[in-house]
């Protein structure tokens, strides 16, 4: 049989573990965000314009192709960098310059950035440049928000839609 | 790094000694830590598989199943998670100091780098089983390990689209989604069993179950706390808005504030450069590495001992190949064997009565030969005066006791003192060449070499070959498990039977000797 103050021991050392797991399971608490501003997300996969046009094989390129490769046209893959530039009551939250993805740069480009932002009515707008151009942009969106504490505000981007859209 | 090991060591020996004495050696935590290890898991796994059963897979059917068992059913279904939460996190705890209290104690390199090596990959798995869990309950603290995980798996240049995005609007969040955490969140438990049996495939007789009071009383208090504390989740998710502050799981995730202010391509290399170290830490530098055990197969019977005995797997018996009339000879693994010479105590050629041969044992330690040991122990007699001496032999890894070498007492050391084969004691009284012999090694519960003190004490008590013969008298043999801080207790334990020796007088007759109690007794 066990003396006493060893049981007594015992259970001092199993309660101070069982203090910190039960503590420590879920405190103290992290706040990673500001509970006093809201989010703006942006987040949106685009395929940009190819960097180069496609154009015809000249005969003498034809000649030096072989056989089985030979093909009216040359399409290079790699696509244009997409530049987003996001401006909130004329003040500029994202002004980037985003690369395509894979190896050859021939995939989409993901964009992926989220702002904190003081809550209340704000005017965004949206500008996307991704063509050849070199000024100017390809698609242009403004809209009114009235956001609260802690709202994620999405802006996306689909092409088949038209071109920005938010949630 | 030899700093730090013997700062951890002494650190640990210190708890570890005020928890021998609250807990005993037999049920000290410490010594169980593997075993503890072993035992949450398959809390985990009951508890996982009854949560289970309730658990429905969808966007918001997952937080309303586990709400139900966890207020409905609290006294069943809310206990069994609170117990899969908290072993989980007892788990990860058993893991962090298990590894941490190998590498003080320098048992992770050598021939033993092996279950450190797979220890490792462990400490991934667990991590990713228990965040997985965890984005299961789809809740606040989910959105939120949901979303810092894509965007940390989204730094790796592997990812085409961005998996982060899936968490931005309840619109891409499918059930489906629910279904996939469930088979992650099974399926990494199942890699991290196997691993766990591969983790410890090199050790004989593996400690998997804690002793039966010490798993009680570990296994009441997770109920306690369970009751006391049920774990609950926060509120359900809402991609609509930032949780902002979330009670995190501080065993699983102290990384999450990490990647919420360091990039995720910096914490990948972090994280890749520090399991690459880790897994290479048995050989930064390696450990040094004494010649292994030799088999003398002119002397090997094939009896089967040393395999039996040996705590690393390191022999196993083969068909004879000297054409013998045995059947089986000892075949030592090299790259297993830990040089302990645990072997070379199981075998019963190893006696130091042998006149008629060379003292050469059917297995041996080239740098430990047995008959030296014979040797030394004659030369050592030599010097002894009155009829109190005292012989101790000791292991490597336990206290220096040659402080206490004088015209009296003498000490003989080796790596293991489970390579001292019990005839040595009869063989040491009934040659008179001392009073009585006094055992040392690592503490109780915890020897080096895994299993020395237990075939030791087996051995002594007559429970396992080879046996110390009945006709020993006990009071002339005494041990005390000292390890390498308890000098106190050592010398007080020395000191009290050289005073019993000395009561006792002169052995009157050598091979036949007074007092035949037994070798139950023999603990000073």
């Amino acid at each position: 049989m066990l003396e006493p103050r060893l049981i007594f021991g015992q259970i001092i050392a199993y309660g101070i573990f069982a203090i910190v797991l039960g503590y420590f399971s879920n405190s103290p608490a992290y706040t990673y965000h500001d509970p006093e501003k809201a989010l703006l997300m942006v987040s949106f996969s685009h395929a940009s314009q190819t960097k180069e046009e496609c154009r015809r094989f000249t005969q003498e390129e034809l000649a030096e192709l072989a056989p089985n490769m030979r093909r009216p046209m040359d399409c290079p893959r790699e696509r244009v960098p997409v530049y987003l530039e996001i401006t909130m009551d004329d003040e500029v939250v994202v002004s980037n310059s985003y690369s395509p993805t894979g190896l050859a740069k021939d995939g989409s480009t993901s964009i992926y950035e989220s702002i904190p932002v003081k809550p209340g009515k704000h005017e965004l707008v949206s500008r996307m440049r991704d063509s050849r151009r070199k000024e100017g942009f390809d698609y242009t969106s403004k809209i009114t928000v009235d956001l609260e504490p802690r709202e994620l505000f999405v802006i996306d981007f689909r092409k088949e839609l038209g071109g920005f859209y938010y949630k | 790094m030899s700093a730090i090991k013997a700062v951890l060591r002494k650190g640990f020996e210190t708890i570890e000694d005020l928890f021998d004495r609250i807990f005993g050696a037999k049920n000290n935590p410490f010594y169980q830590l593997g075993a503890l290890g072993w035992f949450y898991f398959w809390i985990v796994v009951v508890s996982g598989i009854y949560v289970y059963i309730f658990f429905d897979t969808g966007v918001t059917q997952a937080y309303k199943s586990l709400e139900y068992l966890t207020h409905e059913q609290w006294y069943a279904g809310g206990v069994m998670r609170s117990l899969h939460r908290y072993a989980s996190d007892a788990l990860v705890v058993m893991m962090m100091v298990h590894m941490l209290r190998e590498f003080a104690m320098d048992r992770f390199r050598s021939s033993r780098w092996f279950a450190w090596f797979t220890g490792v990959p462990m400490l991934w798995l667990v991590f990713a089983a228990g965040i997985s869990g965890y984005w299961m309950i789809w809740d606040q603290l989910a959105q939120y390990i949901a979303i810092t995980t894509a965007e940390f798996l989204d730094a790796l240049p592997v990812f085409g689209e961005s998996i982060a995005r899936n968490f931005v609007t309840d619109a891409k969040l499918s059930g489906r989604f629910f279904t996939l955490m469930v088979f992650v969140h099974i399926a990494l438990p199942l890699i991290l069993l196997f691993i766990m049996w591969i983790h410890i495939q090199r050790h004989a007789s593996p400690k998997v179950n804690p002793p039966r009071t010490l798993a009680l009383g570990t296994f009441a208090m997770l109920l306690v706390v369970s009751f006391v504390k049920p774990a609950l989740s926060q509120p359900p998710a809402d991609l609509n808005y930032v949780p902002a502050t979330v009670n995190l799981d501080w065993f699983y995730m102290p990384i999450y504030p990490v990647l919420n202010n360091v990039s995720g391509v910096t914490v990948w290399i972090a994280l890749v450069a520090a399991t690459v170290f880790l897994m290479m830490m048995p050989w930064l530098p390696p450990g040094k590495r004494h010649p292994v055990a030799v088999v003398n197969l002119d002397n090997c019977n094939g009896c089967g001992r040393c395999a039996a005995d040996c705590p690393f797997s390191a022999i196993t018996m083969e068909p004879r190949s000297d054409g013998s009339a045995y059947q089986l000879e000892a075949v030592v693994h090299a790259d297993h064997c830990t040089s302990c010479g645990i072997c070379v105590g199981s075998c019963p050629t190893a006696t130091p009565f042998r006149t008629k041969s060379d003292l050469s044992p059917g297995i041996e330690l080239p740098e430990h030969q047995i008959s030296e040991l014979r040797d030394k122990t004659i030369a050592a007699s030599g010097k002894m005066t009155g009829n109190d001496r005292i012989i101790i032999y000791g292991c490597d890894n336990s206290l220096d006791a040659t402080d206490v070498i004088d015209d009296k007492t003498q000490v003989l050391t080796m790596p293991c003192v489970g390579m001292l084969p019990p005839s040595f004691i009869d063989y040491v009284l009934s040659r008179n060449l001392f009073d009585g012999v006094f055992l040392t090694g690592c503490r109780q519960g915890d020897c080096n070499y895994r299993l020395g003190l237990k075939w030791t004490d087996a051995r002594l008590a007559g429970e396992r070959d080879p046996r110390l013969r009945k006709r020993v008298n006990a009071d002339r043999v005494s041990k005390y498990w000292a390890g390498l801080t308890r000098h106190k207790e050592f010398f007080r334990k020395l000191t009290a039977f050289r005073k019993r020796l000395a009561a006792m007088g002169p052995e009157q007759d050598s091979g036949q000797q007074g007092k035949k109690t037994g070798v139950a007794d023999i603990n000073a």
